[in-house]
């Protein structure tokens, strides 16, 4: 069972622009990266469940050259709102490492 | 390309952000390189919706001053124009203002007496109505339709800058130009363009270096210098200790984008998915292969505003029995804290009011119940944070929650004596939220059509301050 933890070597996620987040998935070597980076458990509802986005505006680009992914969701709160508790967006990509990718 | 650019034209980014720290030895390595402009951003929209509400730099006057004074003692020696965008932290008016009475004061220290170019994009309500009731400005999601009421609710409406502005004032003979609010990547890629460096190189340039010396492996380095070319562009920092590599320069397009592919700019969009990255030598990367598309002019409106006040308090909790049940106790606790506060406080006066508790150490990121099998923590810190109308109604309901928020007991009738306050007086007004109100973009006829350009040349003896409003 491989989690997003053991077949990444890096994931960060950073605000892009005040009303969007978005997460690098940099896997460990192509193969990781051929197997995993459309794994279903990366679908748009994981993003809806986590982060309670609307699945339809997720965005998911994959970049071959880097062995990476790239996904974004629009923010379910505004940033620097009432309810803010990462400005940056910069934690909320612990929530991912724990996903099970198969 | 012009010839006198045959070997490219060389802009160097002193920095990511200008207040950051400009080094003075990697500002001397970028002059001897032969840089033929010295171009960098002052802030973004990253740190939040604060400094375009409250007019408010991010960085302080001090630092702004270091660097400026810097840059300019290197113009004055290399006689190379200036060229700063989204000035003081947000691009409004206010902002730029303040970073234009810095510019001056340094200037009157260094004996300079430069042209500079004010670059105003910020919009009056009542011009950003008339465009959107005219169907000229569309939702770019999350957001929808644009409503007066949410341009009422503004503070400062900005509307974001491409080249043009810069190419005109280029043109018309700035030394140093002020921008407000500009995309990061069109402080740094309007010099290129001005020269006729073709415009895909230029921007995608202006992308890789908005950070200054993010782009590069080693991240002891403050700039990077840029030098474009017809056929693409080289990258390099400004540190000699510190390098490009392919992997580092193409991973900046990651960087606070959703899209590392595609960039839409004012006017068009940068293709960069047929970009190659070639190490030119240990130390400088090669890029070629960059398109830019031209579209029809947009750009994108920020709008910020203050809305509600808060007032916060922070105890320390190292009470066993409330850390054996971390989560029970915040929804006991808040539960009380409304309780008490609207029995404290008549409704009326209260208005509609909002209590958050933050559990530091526990979940205080997600608000999320933590996975079963948590190991408890040695202790927690707890942050009240209340919402109301207005600074003192947020400050009543603290000073209403603060006996319970002393010592209200994890297991009811147990004694306790208090938690672990950090301040007193315990509570903290932390002022106005700030929120972003607008995601959207306003299609122009003609780049300047939003823009007021305003001159203050300090060569002319008597120093007088020409305006040209366009549009």
């Amino acid at each position: 069972m491989a989690k997003v933890r053991d077949v990444c070597h890096h994931v960060r996620s950073k605000n892009a622009g005040p009303f969007w987040v978005t997460f690098d998935l940099f896997f460990d070597g192509a193969e990781n990266y051929r197997k995993y980076h459309n794994s279903p458990a990366l679908s748009p509802a994981l993003f809806e469940r986590l982060y309670g986005t609307d699945p339809a505006l997720v965005k998911t680009i994959p970049v071959e050259d880097l062995a990476m992914v790239k996904i974004s969701y629009p923010r379910a709160t505004p940033q620097g709102g009432m309810e803010e508790r990462d400005m940056h967006s910069g934690q909320q990509y612990v929530r991912l490492l724990e996903v099970e990718l198969d | 390309m012009n010839e006198q650019f045959s070997d490219g034209v060389k802009i160097l980014v002193p920095t990511g952000s200008l207040g950051a720290g400009v080094r003075e030895d990697e500002v001397a390595y970028g002059v001897s390189r032969g840089a033929h402009a010295i171009a960098s951003d002052a802030g973004s929209t990253d740190s939040g919706a604060a400094y375009l509400a409250t007019g408010k730099s991010k960085n302080n006057r001090g630092a702004v001053k270091r660097d400026l004074t810097i840059l300019m003692r290197a113009q004055k020696q290399a006689g190379i124009p200036i060229i700063i965008g989204t000035s003081g932290q947000a691009g409004g008016d206010i902002n730029l203002d303040w970073t234009r009475d810095i510019v001056l004061e340094v200037a009157g220290e260094l004996d300079m007496t430069p042209r500079i170019a004010l670059l105003r994009c910020e919009q009056d309500k009542a011009t950003v109505k008339r465009l959107n009731a005219a169907g000229r400005v569309r939702p770019l999601p999350p957001l929808g339709p644009l409503d007066d009421a949410t341009v009422d609710a503004c503070d400062h409406i900005v509307a974001v800058m491409g080249v043009e502005p810069y190419l005109a004032a280029l043109e018309s003979g700035a030394d140093i130009i002020l921008g407000g609010r500009s995309t990061d990547t069109a402080v740094l890629a309007c010099f290129p363009i001005w020269k006729g460096a073709p415009w895909g190189q230029a921007w995608h340039a202006g992308k890789t270096g908005e950070c200054g010396g993010q782009c590069a492996e080693e991240r002891d380095v403050s700039g990077a210098l840029l030098t474009v070319r017809d056929d693409g562009f080289d990258v390099e920092p400004l540190s000699l200790a510190a390098r490009c590599t392919p992997h580092s320069v193409s991973a900046h397009m990651l960087y606070e984008n959703t899209d590392p592919f595609r960039l839409t700019e004012p006017g068009g969009t940068l293709d960069v998915t047929a970009a190659r990255y070639a190490p030119l030598d240990a130390r400088t990367v090669r890029v070629t292969g960059s398109a830019w598309e031209p579209q029809s002019y947009t750009m994108k409106l920020e709008g910020a505003g203050g809305g509600r006040y808060q007032t916060i308090m922070l105890v320390g909790i190292q009470d066993p029995d409330v850390l054996c049940d971390i989560e029970g106790f915040h929804d006991r606790i808040l539960a009380a804290l409304y309780d008490r506060t609207r029995k404290s406080i008549p409704a009326d006066e209260l208005g509609e009011f909002h209590i958050s508790l933050r559990m530091y150490g526990w979940n205080a990121m997600t608000g999320a119940p933590v996975p079963k099998g948590t190991p408890t923590p040695p202790e927690i810190g707890m942050l009240f944070v209340a919402t109301a109308a207005t600074q003192e109604i947020a400050n009543a309901i603290a000073h209403a929650c603060n006996p319970y928020f002393f010592h209200y007991p994890a297991v009811m009738d147990k004694e306790l004596p208090s938690y672990g306050f950090a301040f007193t007086p315990a509570d903290v007004p932390r002022g106005q939220v700030y929120e972003f109100k607008l995601n959207h973009v306003v299609a122009v006829d003609d780049p300047m059509e939003l823009i007021r350009t305003e001159w203050i040349d300090l060569s002319v003896p008597q120093a007088q301050t020409l305006e040209a409003a366009n549009g």
